[in-house]
């Protein structure tokens, strides 16, 4: 019996009437764990009861205490009839059970009803004593802390990076339980938000275990979906990466900044690349491999790590190379995947590209909820795909990877993406401190394959940083960009959109067409997203992210991207237009003008992104360079095993342009597409990734916010064409919305927009030929600034390069400073900030609170007077923030890192005035201070903090 | 192609001033369009109509979520439902509260009554304030009626604590209050010139002279947080007081003591202003018609045609003598004073009381 869980009931507060008699509400209290229950007296006749119950104590197993929620049912109590439930809160215990994380769980939290919405606030206090047990067969993992941040957390030193951890749960889904057609849609609701609830927590706790069992403390970059798979269950899987983290705390000043200094290695240089060639070279950004009906359901061993051998050839690992990532204690993996996207400096050696593989299933029931096998075996054959993609490209490891599906009544698309790379081996071994290899900027950009054998067609040049190593003429990446990367003007947004119509069918023909299209759409994606960024010169792509949906009738293809101009990288050519029929004058004519726009719309391009290479370089090319080119050909020819060189020409990815057939109707299209995208409005900056390249001065002042949108197509005969132009101008539309809504906040930078596109069944509504669409995107704003410490920035923004501010600052202060005066006893609410980005500008971490992983449900059936499905969805999404809110203050947090709403599905039945939204948010609860508040702080604090912030630089 | 579906939820809650004022003033979705396009947000935003439609509709749906918390605001300040910072919280409260002068005007000492609320159609068309926004308004009035009512202590302390309100608008809602409480008759067409910030000066006069509550204001001065107890009520005038004020009779009924008050007065007057000969005239009228309105106040439908005697047998006659309001405050001044002068007079604390009030009140209702 190892622990003990404590939990008091003080008080409520605006509690909804119960008694229309007496306009009051006799209320108490239910708090449940397991299957003990405990009861609060009532309350009589208030509605702000205070309860200040004694101390419920709950005698657990430690495993419980992770798989299971604490459970607050507020009740009326009522004399002749049953008690009404009022409302209640879930409260997640898995925080204290850490040592690093909260003591305890105090504060106000909303009273939650799955018909009715928060319903006034309870205020709860919960303590977990934990007793040590060393059983070594012991089955729960406390202790293992959790991070949705796909870094390394900012007041944490990694020791160790251990690698992939991935789990599944399965279950059946109680929406689809015969129960449910004689329980209330409450009752129904309740089961399913505390089945997801239990499912979760029994995953952390399995991968808590895979941790532990590779020696790990901590899963960095955890990522947790939901596939609600309908009729044949309920899936909840995970992935991450098992890390040693050691806490940065004050005292521990002696040891050495994070990541720098450490004796030299000897070894310094990038290591030798693999060699490793495969028949066949697919390319690198979209080996989308089809097939329908998975029926061999291999026995999948549950073990930590994938296991490689079988799959390997076994050409494939130079015997040098692999000694580096012999883990003492551990299984041998030498394509080890990273859901990291940010790295500390010199982890990553070479990037080699994007690696991404779909692949199309039909859901079957799940009949022994078990053993998940076959939806394991589905995701383990994905990730050896990935794996191998990535040994094409001469890489040993994916970083940045994400997975992830879409379902559409039986059919599933799973999806995986992630970077090829090579890391630097010594942060996989223990006292792995030092930034190691490569002191120049442009190391990662070098190519890690074989430029002979090149996985796919690409100019190579050499490096237009260090002139020594070959680089491609574009990047694209997953990952964040690296703090190293030297890169010439700003970044931006770039979205690639794509609408492929498809007929109507089931099961395997379904499927088959599916997979078919598939192939196509990641070669149209790839195509726009490389126009795009040549429209822009820029050359290289970050935190690139494909999302495939699948809808009865259409399939949805979003690509999305930050673009920027690495300087070690050549500049792009621009863009030529060629006609086939070049004899026709009129013709001529019409090419002309089109290229002539495009032509401008680059130079404009240039302009807005503040783009300007130094154009000297091939004139410089001709006399001095070549000595140094020469020496330093020797050199690499004799640091590294084989180099015959290529006498590639530097100027030669200059002057080859993108050619454009306009002939083609696909390119017609193309020219279409990339000419409407509208220009961002001035004072707006906007991009994918954690931090905007180019921009380097952030105010603390920040909004984060969330949009939805679901747009009925009324013909559904339209062609590919008309759908992309739709489609095209939902997503414009909605960027305009923002930049218009945020208009005065200039300068202003989107960060981390995060598009999901969905075509949800519409099964309820019977309505034909109507397709819904649906647009959800997560942004957090930021605003650059000249980085002064403010209080108050959140509404006063700081001009970016002069030094004049707009003022409304003192006013706001005053009137704040009256707010005070009038405002009522009683402690204020604390301002809870949230933020996709995994920290918050202009401030420091400097605790982590635990990972919040909430899931919630709303049904409605009076959606008319709720305002209609906007009202619903708007109130909806404001308690599910109200809720996170209220949850990381009670763990005494003032900010969500790496916020996300992983899911959000809305069906709704206006016939019957009834809706439904399900919504899955998680995050980092963390405790932030000001850099400001940081000068009262001793010296040895703040020499630390540079230290620790220079891994990210850009703030 | 339609929108089906359009939600903008942010944490910390942005609100455009702009558009909660046209919210507020009860415009329609469309009609707030149509007022900001005018307005020309739009100029220098590559934006069309559409997107300002899904804007104010959005905003339009937090004010509306917002609505409920901002009938009790000190809720506002402890709900966890909205993030909403402390400056923007009294804003949108203050907001809420405010009210057009002109629809004001037409309710001021109305019974805040059902039958009230279905006039206010009426109201609407002739104020030109929106139906919607006039219901506000009148709800407004009514919540804070209902809940002063019951508290006890001083009126405009306990509403700026119960409803957070500057120390302005506490102070019009306590008149608000007051006029609805009394039932003071503003609304005959010779009251019509008076402004609601006439009325509301006169109100706060009212309350902090001859209410209960004003015996212990003047106490209060001297001892900060001695009596709550004491100070009852606010909204009613003194009863003791009132009976008092039938002692004032003596000014008129005696026939010395009037001709020796008014050969004071002349005393003090004669030269000092041109319309010294009116004055003379008409001051046995003039001193009739006030102490006449102090000696009828017992009686509670004189209490409610209060301003309107002020204005029939004061404020009237001295306009249409064309007296300045130089004139009149140097008439008022002097007839105060002189009563102390007579030796016969015993009620000097009374009268001073009265005086004080009804010179005031004079003075700031006396104009075109």
């Amino acid at each position: 019996m190892p622990g003990k869980l404590k939990a008091k009931i003080v008080a409520g507060r605006h509690l909804p009437v119960m008694d229309r008699a007496s306009d009051l509400t006799d209320a108490f209290v239910e708090v449940k764990f397991g299957n003990t229950t405990f009861k609060t007296d009532v309350f009589p006749k208030s509605l702000n009861p205070q309860w200040n119950s004694e101390w419920f104590k709950f005698e657990v197993d430690d495993e419980d205490l992770q798989d299971e929620p604490l459970q607050i049912t507020v009740l009326d109590h009522d004399t002749y009839s049953a008690n009404d439930a009022i409302g209640k809160v879930y409260i997640d215990i898995d925080p204290l059970l850490s040592c690093e994380a909260a003591t305890v769980i105090s504060g106000w939290f909303p009273i939650y009803d799955t018909i009715h919405g928060i319903r006034g606030e309870i205020n709860v206090l919960v303590k977990v004593d934990l007793f040590n047990d060393l059983n070594r067969f012991r089955q729960s993992s406390c202790g293992v802390k959790f991070f949705c941040t796909t870094s390394i957390p900012r007041c944490y030193r990694v020791a160790l990076v251990h690698g992939f951890v991935e789990e599944l749960v399965v279950n059946e889904d109680p929406e689809y339980q015969w129960i449910d057609r004689i329980r209330t849609p409450r009752a129904s609701n309740e089961a399913r938000q505390r089945l997801i609830s239990l499912m979760s927590g029994e995953l952390q706790r399995k991968i808590g275990l895979k941790v532990l069992e590779m020696g790990g403390n901590a899963v960095v970059g955890y990522l947790q979906c939901f596939d609600l798979e309908g009729e044949s269950g309920l899936v909840v899987r995970a992935i991450g990466t098992a890390c040693t983290l050691d806490k940065l705390s004050p005292g521990t000043d002696s040891k050495e900044p994070v990541f720098s200094e450490d004796p030299p290695h000897p070894l310094s240089g990038p290591p030798t690349p693999l060699r490793t060639l495969p028949s066949s070279s697919p390319p690198p950004f979209s080996p989308s491999k089809p097939c329908s009906r998975q029926s061999s359901s291999s026995d999948t061993d549950l073990s930590l790590t994938p296991r490689i051998g079988k799959t390997s050839p076994p050409s494939s690992p130079s015997p040098p190379l692999s000694a580096p990532f012999l883990i003492p204690s551990q299984k041998l993996t030498e394509f080890p995947i990273f859901t990291l996207t940010c790295f500390p400096p010199g982890f990553l050696v070479h990037v080699g590209g994007v690696v991404s593989t779909r692949s199309v299933k039909l859901l079957d029931r799940i009949h022994n909820p078990d053993e998940p096998e076959t939806r394991d075996a589905w995701w383990e054959e994905i990730r050896q795909e990935i794996k191998s993609h990535a040994k094409a490209l001469g890489c040993h490891a994916v970083v940045g990877y994400s997975e992830s599906t879409s379902i559409c009544e039986e059919v599933c698309i799973l999806s995986a993406s992630g970077t090829a790379a090579m890391l630097n081996p010594r942060f996989m071994r223990e006292g792995c401190l030092d930034t190691g290899g490569s002191d120049h900027s442009c190391g990662f950009v070098h190519i890690p394959y074989d430029e002979f054998n090149m996985p796919f067609p690409a100019q190579l040049t050499y490096c237009y940083h260090c002139r020594r190593q070959k680089v491609p003429d574009v990047l694209f990446t997953t990952i964040d960009l690296p703090a190293e990367a030297e890169v010439t003007g700003k970044g931006c947004l770039i979205q690639a959109r794509l609408c492929r119509t498809k007929k109507k069918a089931q099961g395997e023909v379904n499927a088959t067409s599916i997979s078919n299209l598939l192939p196509f759409m990641e070669y149209e994606l790839h195509t726009q997203l490389m126009n795009k960024l040549k429209l822009r010169s820029m050359n290289a792509l970050f935190g690139l992210r494909i999302q495939i949906s699948v809808g009865e009738n259409m399939l949805l293809g979003l690509a999305s991207a930050t673009g920027v101009y690495l300087s070690a990288l050549p500049a792009p050519g621009g863009i030529q237009i060629a006609g086939k029929t070049p004899s026709d004058l009129s013709y001529d004519q019409h090419i002309s003008t089109m290229q002539k726009r495009i032509d401008d719309t680059i130079a404009k391009n240039k302009e807005l992104y503040n783009i300007h290479p130094p154009e000297c370089i091939e004139e410089v090319v001709g006399s001095p360079i070549p000595d140094r080119q020469r020496s330093s050909r020797l050199f690499r020819s004799t640091s590294e095993s084989s180099d015959e060189l290529s006498e590639l020409d530097l100027s030669h990815g200059k002057k080859d342009a993108f050619v454009l057939e306009i002939d083609d109707t696909d390119a017609v299209e193309d020219i279409q597409s990339l000419l409407t995208d509208a220009p961002i409005p001035a004072g707006f900056y906007s991009c994918n990734t954690e931090v905007m390249p180019g921009i380097y001065n952030w105010t603390s002042g920040l909004q984060m916010f969330t949009s939805v949108r679901v747009y009925r197509l009324s013909n559904a005969n339209l062609t590919n064409q008309g759908l992309n132009k739709i489609f095209t101008d939902l997503c414009e539309n909605l960027l305009k919305s923002l930049y218009f809504k945020l208009r005065s906040m200039i300068p202003c930078c989107l960060c981390h927009l995060n598009f999901t596109v969905a075509v949800p069944e519409e099964e309820l509504i019977q309505v034909r030929g109507h397709t819904y669409l649906k647009i959800e995107l997560c942004v957090f704003v930021c605003f650059p600034g000249s980085g002064e410490n403010e209080e108050q920035l959140q509404f006063s923004m700081e001009l970016f390069s002069s030094s004049e501010r707009c003022s409304p600052l003192p006013e706001g202060r005053s009137r704040s400073l009256r707010s005070t005066r009038s405002l009522p006893c009683g402690a204020p609410v604390t301002v809870v900030k949230m933020t996709p980005l995994s920290f918050l500008p202009g401030t420091r971490i400097v605790k982590y609170l635990g990972i919040i992983n909430m899931f919630f449900i709303r049904e409605t059936t009076s959606l008319r007077e709720e305002g209609g499905v906007s009202g619903f969805l708007h109130s909806f999404i404001a308690e599910v923030f109200a809720m996170v809110r209220a949850h990381v203050a009670a763990l005494g947090g003032n900010a969500l890192v790496s916020y996300s709403m992983k899911e959000c599905v809305f069906m709704e039945n206006p016939n019957k005035n009834q809706a439904q939204c399900l919504i899955n948010v998680s995050g980092d609860a963390v405790i932030f201070i000001r850099e400001s508040d940081q000068e009262a702080i001793p010296p040895l604090l703040s020499s630390r903090q540079t230290s620790s912030t220079g891994a990210d630089g850009t703030t | 192609m339609s929108v089906e579906l359009d939600v903008f939820v942010v944490n910390t809650t942005i609100m455009d001033e702009e558009v909660y004022q046209l919210w507020l003033d009860g415009y329609t979705v469309n009609d707030a369009v149509k007022v900001r396009m005018e307005g020309g947000v739009l100029e220098g935003c590559d934006a069309s109509a559409e997107v300002l439609h899904s804007d104010t509709m959005d905003q339009y749906r937090t004010f509306q979520m917002c609505e409920r918390l901002l009938h009790s605001p000190v809720k506002l300040a402890n709900q966890l439902l909205f993030q909403i910072p402390p400056h923007r919280q009294t804003m949108l409260i203050e907001r809420y509260y405010a009210f057009d002068s002109v629809f004001v005007r037409e309710v001021l000492g109305k019974k805040l009554s059902k039958g009230t609320k279905k006039d206010l159609d009426d109201v609407s068309a002739k104020t030109g304030v929106t139906l919607k926004s006039c219901r506000r308004q009148f709800d407004n009035f009514k919540r804070v009626f209902k809940v002063v009512e019951e508290l006890k202590g001083p009126l405009v302390e306990n509403i700026r604590k119960h409803f957070l309100l500057s120390d302005n608008l506490a102070r019009d809602y306590a008149a608000i209050v007051f006029f609805a409480n009394n039932r003071f008759e503003t609304g005959k067409k010779k009251l019509h010139y008076l402004t609601f910030q006439d009325f509301a000066f006169c109100a706060g006069q009212l309350i902090n002279n001859w209410t209960v509550g004003a015996l212990g204001e003047s106490l209060r001065s001297a001892f900060v947080f001695s009596d709550n107890m004491v100070e009852d009520m606010d909204v009613d005038l003194e009863k003791e007081f009132l009976q008092d004020l039938k002692e004032l009779k003596i000014l008129i009924t005696d026939r010395d003591l009037l001709d020796q008050h008014k050969s004071l007065v002349c005393t003090a007057l004669r030269g000092k202003t041109k319309a010294f000969n009116e004055m003379e005239a008409n001051f046995k009228n003039l001193s009739r018609g006030l102490v006449n309105i102090a000696a009828k106040l017992t009686n509670t439908k004189d209490v409610r045609d209060f301003f309107i005697d002020l204005v029939e047998k004061f404020i009237e006659p001295c306009r249409s003598d064309k007296w300045t309001a130089g004139d009149m405050r140097l008439y008022l001044t002097h007839y105060t004073n002189s009563a102390h002068v007579l030796d016969t007079f015993k009620h000097q604390v009374v009268w001073d009381r009265y005086m004080g009030v009804i010179k005031s009140c004079i003075l700031k209702m006396y104009h075109d």
